[in-house]
């Protein structure tokens, strides 16, 4: 096991890495002058005062080796080019927490109430409750979330006026946003949860169970349920790069100051360094989840713990 | 000896998208305390899903046990009226059964030690301490070594055969009156197959366990069932001791399945013998004698009506035209070649 | 026991070979999946919605009596009415022209991206099961690490960079990483049939490599693929009305279901007919694609077939 989370650290590393690397050499292939929208109406001079600043008068590979080194030394991302004196690292970390606060709950409330009606689902196969759930999953799978989030927003900020519009503060800021970020996990989980459930039911030893007398409610949780949530770990990683992109699009409609709607603002600013800087941080957080959700697999699957063990 | 088991006109189909499918068709046989009884046939024939219906294992639906079939358990029972609570407390400890394949036959996640104490919380209401000093002596009884040991590992830790083993120790664990073994040796080696039938020899005799054993391969058969019963297309065809079905059977695919068996005395560079053709397709009515399509005997009436059970001895029975007085002789040591020893 | 003729007890000579035969018909492969999907009531509404959507995006633009991108500052913001079925928006366009014309964007950008993603995907991961060990061994590798980069930000980043204003450089955003998932699972499909004991069996009995190839490696793959088109049909539909939501789609005046939604979001609470219809649409088309993929799923494993 030790030796297989060595491997997937450094394969994480290089592909953080390579990402970096594309992200900015893209956003330097892009044409045109990066400080256009403020250079226009310069002089001369503090103009090129500004171009050293940032460091764009050198060339691009030096300026990469720059913005490497201050990367991986200090974790600095560099400035933002719009609003000069604003550090890209203290944007993302403040904006992230609030992004973060919306995720971790909609992914939560999703895995939840996702493998439960998985199960529900599976349970009474070809019965109502069935036909209900799927649904509820296509319906979560195919309807685009800021659908969904308007029409939250309108149901219980207009018509019931129980919750606020718009706008960041208490816990009551974060309910519609978590409803409707939750949405899409709570479809994919209970899809993934129900075919899973209904493939352990089919094997063997559940039979086995069924010959030795287990009653049907520890058939359920012991032997049926137990095999068949393990492989819902493995989605974990999708679903949170899910999150991430679902929240560009919720927390616009519902004026949330966290980092996606700070990096779509970021995006139509033409903001390089901050759109570097939120999309290394972005897939940071990718890997890293990806990795923990293969390890964390790894140790609740007596299998696979055991196949490395031998490695 | 008492009767344990008594089936009677068992008949069951499957409802599927094609067709209803009656995949046992009026069997009858009974089962006495500590017998060993070997059911036989090529895959598909039904002995499968009889021994399930022994259990009520089956889906029902698709599956459906037909009205007026019984299988009386113990003289008083009828197991294919239990209801759900009964069930519960009949499977595992008054029967219980062992599968094909111990790859997948045991739970992948739960360690082999919680697998066999599930089976003695349930039915002896044992507690975890109590359950674990039983499974230890359970493992010792089907010779795995280390049982301190084996006990923590999970399925996947272990060898085929060891895991056989354990279905078998969890089978046995509640002393049940009847063990159905289906196929228990097919998907093993050939060396671990002989350990695996001696071990299950061992335990009828010292619990005095009635053995169902469902099995394809007669060779495993010849040192092991009192009774055999050969199985065609949802019917039992013949059926009778084991020697009366080695020496003395009189229906031609009992002759086929005895061909179908390797021998040591056979010449090597003899060819084994191999039937040909398949078995009729269970959806379609049939008419006349199931196995009359891939007979080498078969007659016109053969093809028309079905034959009726000639009793041989008052353990030796067939279904067959060849017994009657009108049919044409034919050598019966001029077909089966040599004989097993059985 | 009845006396029975003494004739009947002729022997009769069967033909071990006729008892081979067959009992039921045989049907061609394709010809079982057409039947298993026509069986499928949701598959055949599905395809049914999305053949209604498609002739309408055809011929909706022309049947309104208004250009898409005709400007009436008399009839701003209209509720749907008989003058105008869908309503006008903030500018005075007619939305059930606007509609139509947005169904042409985003089902071509649909169509189009998972056509592109299927055929650079086969050849990919063909040439990787083709060739294998360490050809395959570095395609998969580069695979891999454009597989774990998330897949939207891939999209945002080079929609910035090619300024994908229209359908082009657009597609190339949306499709530039989205033929990996196809890649692999063609890959997958590819070696596992390989492996399988009855192309073994055919090799040894002497077919012939083309032979194995469009019997047994074409239409195993083929099923798979058809499937994860119509999955990936939608995929590409949403990751477009996710773009122009964010402002790096299609531009006015031309327009896209997703550019026209993130516009009558933005006015949801004063005008939410303008969400409704384009929203319907793109659920609506998105439900069958997936629905049909189901189907059809189902009617070509041939594991499924009864």
């Amino acid at each position: 096991m030790g030796r297989y989370i060595v491997k997937r650290i450094i394969y994480m590393l290089l592909t953080l890495f390579i990402i970096t690397t594309i992200t900015f050499f893209l956003m330097h292939s892009i044409p045109g002058d990066p400080l256009a929208h403020m250079a226009k109406n310069l002089p001369e001079q503090v103009k090129a005062n500004y171009y050293k600043k940032y460091g764009l008068d050198q060339p691009v590979i030096v300026q990469y080796g720059k913005f490497l080194k201050n990367v991986f030394t200090e974790g600095n991302l560099g400035e933002s080019l719009r609003y000069p004196g604003r550090s890209v690292t203290e944007t993302v970390l403040n904006n992230s927490k609030v992004s973060g606060r919306v995720g971790v709950q909609a992914i939560s409330l999703g895995i939840v109430i996702g493998i439960t009606l998985g199960i529900i689902a599976a349970l009474f196969r070809n019965k109502w409750p069935d036909y209900l759930v799927m649904f509820i999953a296509i319906l979560g799978v195919t309807v685009p979330s800021f659908i969904i989030a308007s029409l939250l927003q309108y149901t219980f900020t207009v018509k019931f006026q129980l919750l606020p519009t718009t706008g960041w503060g208490d816990m009551k800021h974060t309910i519609l946003p978590t409803i409707a970020l939750a949405f899409s996990p709570i479809a994919t989980y209970a899809r993934y949860m129900r075919s899973n459930v209904l493939e352990v039911i089919n094997q063997d030893y559940i039979l086995t169970a069924q010959a030795k007398g287990v009653g049907t409610f520890s058939l359920i949780t012991k032997h049926i349920l137990r095999n068949a949530i393990l492989p819902v770990i493995t989605i974990l990683g999708p679903q949170i790069a899910g999150i991430f992109t679902g929240s560009f699009v919720i927390e616009r409609i519902f004026g949330i100051p966290g980092l996606g709607s700070y990096y779509i603002t970021s995006i139509n600013d033409r903001d390089y360094t901050m759109i570097i800087g939120t999309t290394v941080f972005y897939a940071a957080i990718f890997v890293v989840a990806q990795l923990v959700t293969d390890i964390l697999y790894g140790i609740v699957d007596p299998r696979i713990r055991v196949s490395n063990d031998n490695e | 000896m008492e009767k344990i088991l008594e089936v009677k006109d068992l008949n069951i189909s499957f409802h599927t998208y094609a067709g209803e499918v009656k995949a046992v068709r009026g069997v009858s046989f009974d089962l006495h305390r500590g017998e060993s009884l070997a059911i036989v046939g090529e895959s598909g024939c039904g002995k499968t899903v009889t021994a399930k219906s022994i259990m009520r294992l089956l889906k029902e639906p698709p599956a459906e046990i037909k009205p007026g079939s019984q299988i009386i358990f113990d003289g008083k029972e009828d197991i294919v009226k239990m209801n759900r609570k009964r069930l519960k407390s009949f499977r595992g400890a008054d029967v219980s059964m062992i599968f094909q394949d111990p790859m997948t036959s045991l739970n992948p996640t739960m360690t082999v030690g919680k697998q066999i104490m599930e089976t003695l919380q349930i039915h002896k209401g044992m507690n975890k301490i109590e359950a674990k000093k039983e499974a230890i002596e359970l493992l010792k009884i089907v010779n795995i070594p280390n049982p301190e040991v084996r006990i923590n590992n999970y399925p996947h830790q272990l060898s085929g055969g060891m895991r056989q083993r354990v279905m078998i120790a969890m089978a046995i664990s509640c002393n049940p009156k009847i063990l159905i073994a289906d196929e228990p040796t097919t998907a093993l080696d050939v060396t671990i197959q002989a350990q695996i039938m001696d071990l299950l020899n061992e335990l009828k005799d010292k619990f005095n366990t009635a053995i169902i054993l469902i099995t394809h391969d007669l060779g495993v058969v010849a040192n092991f069932a009192d009774k055999v019963q050969v199985m065609y297309a949802g019917e039992i065809i013949e059926r009778g001791t084991r020697e009366e079905i080695f020496y003395k059977s009189m229906h031609p695919y009992t002759w086929a399945l005895l061909n179908s068996v390797p021998r040591l005395d056979t010449e090597s560079k003899q060819e084994l013998y191999s039937l040909g053709g398949t078995p009729p397709d269970l959806i379609l009515p049939l008419k006349g004698c199931a196995f009359s399509s891939r007979c080498e005997y078969a007659m016109e009436i053969c093809l028309e009506r079905k034959p009726e059970t000639t009793q041989l001895s008052p353990t030796h029975s067939l279904c067959c035209w060849l017994q009657h007085p009108d049919a044409p002789k034919v050598n019966r040591s001029e077909v089966v070649r040599g004989e097993i020893n059985g | 026991m009845e006396a029975i003729p003494k004739d009947k007890f002729r022997r009769v000579e069967i033909d071990s070979k006729e008892a081979e035969k067959m009992a039921r018909p045989q049907i061609s492969y394709w010809q079982d999946a057409w039947r298993r999907l026509k069986t499928n009531k949701v598959a055949i509404l599905s395809l049914i919605i999305l053949s209604l959507i498609i002739i309408m995006s055809i011929i909706g633009p022309i049947i309104s009596g208004y250009e898409y991108e005709e400007v009436d500052p008399k009839s701003l913001n209209q509720p749907p009415s008989s003058e105008h079925w869908f309503g006008t928006d903030e500018l005075g366009r007619d939305l059930f022209s606007r509609v139509w014309q947005a169904g042409r964007v985003s089902i071509i950008i649909g169509i189009t991206g998972a056509l592109i993603s299927a055929i650079v995907g086969t050849i990919y991961g063909g040439i990787a099961a083709y060739f294998g060990g360490k050809v395959d061994n570095i395609m998969m590798r580069i695979v891999e690490i454009l597989y774990s980069i998330p897949y939207l930000l891939v999209v945002i980043l080079v929609s910035i960079v090619t300024d994908s204003k229209s359908l082009g450089s657009m597609l190339i955003a949306l499709t530039l990483t989205g033929w990996c998932g196809t890649a692999r699972m063609v890959r997958g499909q590819m070696l596992q049939i390989k492996s399988q004991e009855y192309i073994m069996a055919a090799e040894t009995l002497g077919v012939k490599p083309s032979k194995i190839i469009i019997r047994h490696l074409i239409p195993n793959v083929l099923n798979v693929l058809i499937v994860s088109i119509s999955f990936s049909i939608p995929n590409y539909i949403f990751s477009e009305s996710f773009l122009s939501f964010i402002g790096l789609g299609i531009q006015p005046p031309n327009t896209s279901w997703g550019a026209l939604a993130s516009a009558a979001q933005q006015k949801f609470i004063f005008y939410p007919y303008q969400l409704f219809f384009p929203g319907l649409m793109i659920a609506l088309t998105m439900l069958s694609f997936t629905l049909l993929g189901d189907g059809l799923r189902d009617a070509l494993d041939p594991r499924l077939r009864e």
